[in-house]
């Protein structure tokens, strides 16, 4: 059973190279990459499966034990990731058949995004410092390429920048993997988890988790580290901005939420108080910049990293509630994200652009405007839409841990989400439409568009009407991050 | 030894750190060679270089019978040499194509070239 790890990984790295094959089939690499999809959400969720009833799932690649090997460990948390990337994987698919040109196609989209989820997949999986590095290269090389690929002034501006600042990030976790290689001897994450307490000098440990920190702080888009988000992310192709928006910053968040429970727990270190007041500036700041745009996938963009403000808070406090909190806030956030995303693409098809300037009127196509309703309302955290439940269990843990001016900022940026929620609902959909435009609007909307849209609509709508069994699966993964003993057990065995 | 490795490579830093302050381009990428090559270096001191005896077991033995090198850092840093040559290529050709696009290197000049008019143009790529 262990073997099946593999599969997310292998999966669309196969299906990459199929799609190379059949470069100038743009049909047979679209129902490959179907197919592809497909197995790769299955396999997520048979992970995820055998991963609740059986416990933590380790696989030694090569038959070489940890700490020696490479081990590819799955937990509650890692099996979630992976489903959910199958999710959004397999809604992008759909959806590019209809959005990406036979240009973009014929640049090597579908190996490109076959490679980035397989990269993504690879991260959550990875039990291995060095190899999660690997994991986030390949990932990375994906997402540059993705980036450009239109060739646009646009793009390239954005993506200068975005392979910059990324390259720059991935420099000070090569760094701090060194240090941690040199203290310990060992990059087995759950082997370090029992080095690295008996290394003498607790400051060498915190300084080198301060790298780790800001290496996955910046990818993630924390404050002060985030300005290179919505300077690219809304460049690309809908599809290829749904599944960066989806995925790539939270894998960031992964990895902090992993670095700080496994290798660094919170404690001793003076860093929960820093990553606390990170947050909620990282909420503030977010919220307010999206404020201050008028282009519909900018404004996403900037929601984005308020966002990752809630899921950092939930890591920063630290309790099992918390914890609970950002799992099941990534998991709502993934989806809702991905979606809006994706829905922006249904509106510029419409009125034929992203600027809210240019487009209005569009409460007449009823559902158009209650496809962006639900997943809007959900992120702003209207009762009874998924982020409700999200939202409420991080303000309710702050409250629990006394941290009454962080649940305030969290209530409060909730407030001011649904400010800008409203600011696209009053210019694209109640304003009329501009009449001095004559923009291509197109009056059908490809089917292949519309039927991911709906799917993760429905999708948001079951996490909020029956929250429970995902709450559930967040908080038995909560409890694995707390007592990482099992991980550590599973993984290493016998040799302490 | 490490002594040494260890000024070298704080020298190699604060080199990459000023490079890589400029605000051109070019200036850039050999910063981020000379960081990258800086980083393996540090790796490779943290492997404790104190011997250079290879990692070998004289047949007929199970383990080593004298101290050997690390061979591990090694692995770590080809594998980190590889991956950085490919972005390195990327960045390059990246880098070529925003100055033939943008007609400049100079990030700032990139910056106010055009604010704002590009993104919200109607339609941003030419569909076929």
């Amino acid at each position: 059973m262990n073997g099946l790890l593999v599969a997310p990984i292998i999966v669309p790295f196969a299906a990459a190279a199929l799609a190379l094959l059949g470069r100038r089939r743009p049909l047979f690499q679209h129902v490959s990459a179907l197919t592809v999809a497909a197995i790769h959400l299955v396999a997520g969720g048979w992970l995820l499966y055998q991963v609740h009833h059986q416990g933590i799932a380790v696989l030694h690649v090569g038959g070489w034990p940890a700490p020696f090997g490479i081990a590819l460990v799955a937990d509650h948390l890692s099996a979630l990731m992976v489903l959910i990337t199958g999710v959004v994987y397999g809604a992008v698919v759909v959806y590019s058949r209809a959005e990406i040109s036979a240009d973009d196609i014929r640049r090597g989209y579908y190996p490109l995004l076959h490679i980035l989820v397989g990269g993504i997949s690879g991260a959550f999986l990875t039990g291995d410092l060095f190899n999660l590095y690997v994991w986030f290269e390949v990932m990375l090389m994906a997402s540059f390429a993705l980036l450009v690929l239109g060739r646009t002034r646009a793009q390239i501006k954005g993506g200068v920048t975005y392979v910059v600042i990324n390259l720059f990030a991935t420099l000070l976790f090569l760094t701090g993997l060194g240090m941690v290689y040199g203290m310990t001897g060992t990059l087995n994450m759950a082997h370090l988890h029992l080095k690295l307490r008996a290394v003498a000098d607790p400051g060498q440990v915190a300084a080198v988790s301060v790298l780790f920190l800001t290496a996955f702080g910046i990818k993630s888009g924390l404050f002060p580290l985030f300005f290179w988000l919505p300077a690219s992310y809304h460049t690309p192709p809908v599809a290829v901005s749904a599944i960066f928006s989806g995925l790539l910053t939270k894998v960031g968040v992964y990895a902090l939420i992993r670095t700080f429970t496994l290798i660094f727990p919170f404690g001793s270190s003076g860093l929960q108080e820093l990553v606390l007041a990170a947050a909620a500036l990282t909420m503030i700041t977010g919220v307010l910049g999206a404020a201050a745009q008028s282009d519909i996938r900018r404004i996403l963009s900037f929601h984005i990293i308020s966002q990752v403000g809630y899921m950092v808070l939930g890591l920063g406090l630290f309790t099992p509630l918390a914890l609970a909190g950002a799992v099941f806030y990534l998991l709502h956030h993934i989806v809702v994200k991905a979606n809006l995303f994706l829905i922006s693409g249904l509106i510029r098809q419409r009125g034929g652009s992203f600027a809210l300037k240019r487009i209005g009127g569009m409460y007449a196509r009823g559902l158009l405007a209650l496809l962006f309703f639900i997943p809007a309302f959900s992120l702003a955290g209207f009762p009874p839409l998924s982020g409700f439940w999200a939202k409420m269990i991080l303000i309710r843990s702050s409250l629990d841990s006394g941290q009454f001016v962080l649940a305030g900022v969290a209530a409060a940026v909730g407030l001011l989400t649904v400010y800008s929620m409203t600011k696209i609902w009053n210019e694209a959909f109640w304003k009329p439409m501009p009449t001095t435009e004559t923009a291509i609007v197109q009056n059908r909307v490809s089917v292949w568009m519309t039927a991911p849209v709906v799917a993760l609509v429905l999708l948001t709508v079951c996490i909020g009407f029956w929250p429970e069994p995902f709450v559930q699966l967040a908080r038995t993964a909560a409890e694995e991050l707390l007592d990482p003993m099992a991980y550590v057990y599973t993984v290493v065995g016998e040799m302490r | 030894m490490e002594t040494v490795l260890a000024l070298l490579t704080g020298t190699m830093v604060a080199g990459s750190v000023f490079l890589m302050l400029g605000k051109n381009l070019v200036r850039f990428i050999f910063g981020l060679m000379l960081a990258s090559n800086a980083v393996n270096l540090l790796i490779f001191a943290a492997g404790r270089p104190d011997t250079s005896r290879p990692p070998l077991i004289p047949q007929g033995s199970l383990q080593p019978v004298a101290a050997v090198a690390n061979s591990l850092p090694q692995a770590l840093i080809l594998t980190a040499i590889v991956i950085g040559f490919a972005l390195l290529a990327f960045i390059f050709i990246l880098f070529l194509r925003a100055y033939q696009q943008l007609g400049t290197v100079d990030t700032e000049a990139m910056t106010n070239s055009e604010s704002g008019n590009q993104d919200t143009a109607p339609s941003e790529r030419p569909r076929p």
